[in-house]
């Protein structure tokens, strides 16, 4: 179904785990143990704020599964869950909400 | 209350690394399924999760491969996704650039999302651990999660196209990381950060090979050191 032939595929795979590998070990193999300096860990001290809710935003308000159209129940799901992960701080309870917002609202909406 | 060796940091890392297998678990499930539904034999989709195991990035190149995409424009697309991995890398390295480099790239290869989260919350709860137990419960967050991801993305390709689309499978993803996200929004600048994240990716999407994520993070990682900046002067 991917038009690509057995060895394109096994080397785009192979490809794309060097390739995350290396950036995985990119400052851990490198830097090794030396300071960084102080702007630098200033920004990354935002790293997971500054990339996952910018991944999270275009599946929350455009999934994949709806063809793109904003969806009532993923969109309850998703505000459940960010408000119980905000109150609570309780990664796990915040998700089973989320998700049992999800079945909730689909199921009611038919 | 410090239990103060290696094995006693990697325990409490798989103890704390496990909860997140609700989360992994459905994600690599999916992969299976969807891997096997775009037309990849077992062998394939098994390593994806195994050479990569990085769920959005795999998810990405899967997309694309399916749109008859160039190769090397699936490669910088989905490597695009990974980058925040090298800002994983850097922050964690202060902790872990004493240790061997062995153990380094060991680390690096499980360097995922929920390595990185529970082991930045460790080292910023317990900053008196060595190097040697900041590692070791890196490791033992990561020995709790890949396992269950290569688990999870065999059970799914076995499963193939058996389940449901009414699952909603798909959004486990958005779900899984708008958990991970809330708790951490804790100061003015973190919420700064993430506010200028879901705008930037959302102004940015018209930007080739998904580019808008760096580019958003790039801007919100800005914003936040700004921001730190900004509330440090007034105090």
């Amino acid at each position: 179904m991917t038009g690509y032939s057995d060895l394109t595929t096994w080397a785009l795979i192979v490809a794309l785990g060097i390739g995350t590998f290396g950036l995985r070990f990119s400052f851990l193999g490198l830097v090794g143990d030396r300071e960084l300096p102080a702007w630098l860990l200033r920004h990354l001290r935002y790293t997971a704020v500054a990339v996952l809710p910018g991944l999270v935003a275009p599946l929350v308000l455009w999934p994949q599964a709806t063809g793109g159209d904003p969806d009532p129940a993923r969109l309850s799901a998703a505000a459940v869950t960010l408000v119980l992960g905000i109150a609570l701080k309780n990664v796990i309870l915040s998700i089973l909400a989320g998700g049992a917002t999800l079945y909730l609202v689909q199921y009611i909406a038919g | 209350m410090s239990s103060s060796t290696p094995q006693a940091s990697f325990w409490r890392g798989f103890r704390n690394g496990l909860p997140f297998l609700i989360v992994v678990a459905p994600f690599g499930l999916l992969f299976g399924v969807v891997g096997t539904e775009a037309g990849l034999d077992l062998a394939k989709v098994m390593a994806f999760s195994i050479l990569v195991i990085a769920g959005a990035s795999q998810f990405t190149a899967l997309q694309l491969m399916q749109d008859q995409t160039p190769t090397l424009i699936v490669l910088i697309s989905a490597l695009a996704v990974n980058l925040r991995m090298a800002m994983y890398s850097a922050s964690l390295a202060p902790h872990l650039g004493s240790q061997p480099i062995w153990r380094r790239a060991l680390l690096a290869y499980v360097l995922v999302d929920q390595t990185y989260a529970a082991s930045s919350l460790e080292y910023e709860r317990r900053p008196t651990l060595s190097p040697a137990e900041k590692i070791a419960y890196a490791f033992g967050v990561a020995a709790s999660i890949a396992p269950g991801w290569y688990g999870a993305t065999l059970a799914g390709a076995l499963l193939g196209t058996t389940i449901p689309d009414a699952y909603a499978l798909d959004f486990a993803v958005p779900i899984t990381f708008l958990a991970i996200i809330a708790p951490a929004l804790r100061t003015l600048a973190h919420v700064a950060a993430a506010a200028v994240s879901v705008l930037a990716a959302l102004l940015l999407q018209f930007l080739p090979y998904n580019l808008w994520l760096p580019g958003a993070a790039v801007l919100a990682m800005m914003t936040g050191a700004q921001v730190e900046l900004w509330l440090e002067r007034r105090k």
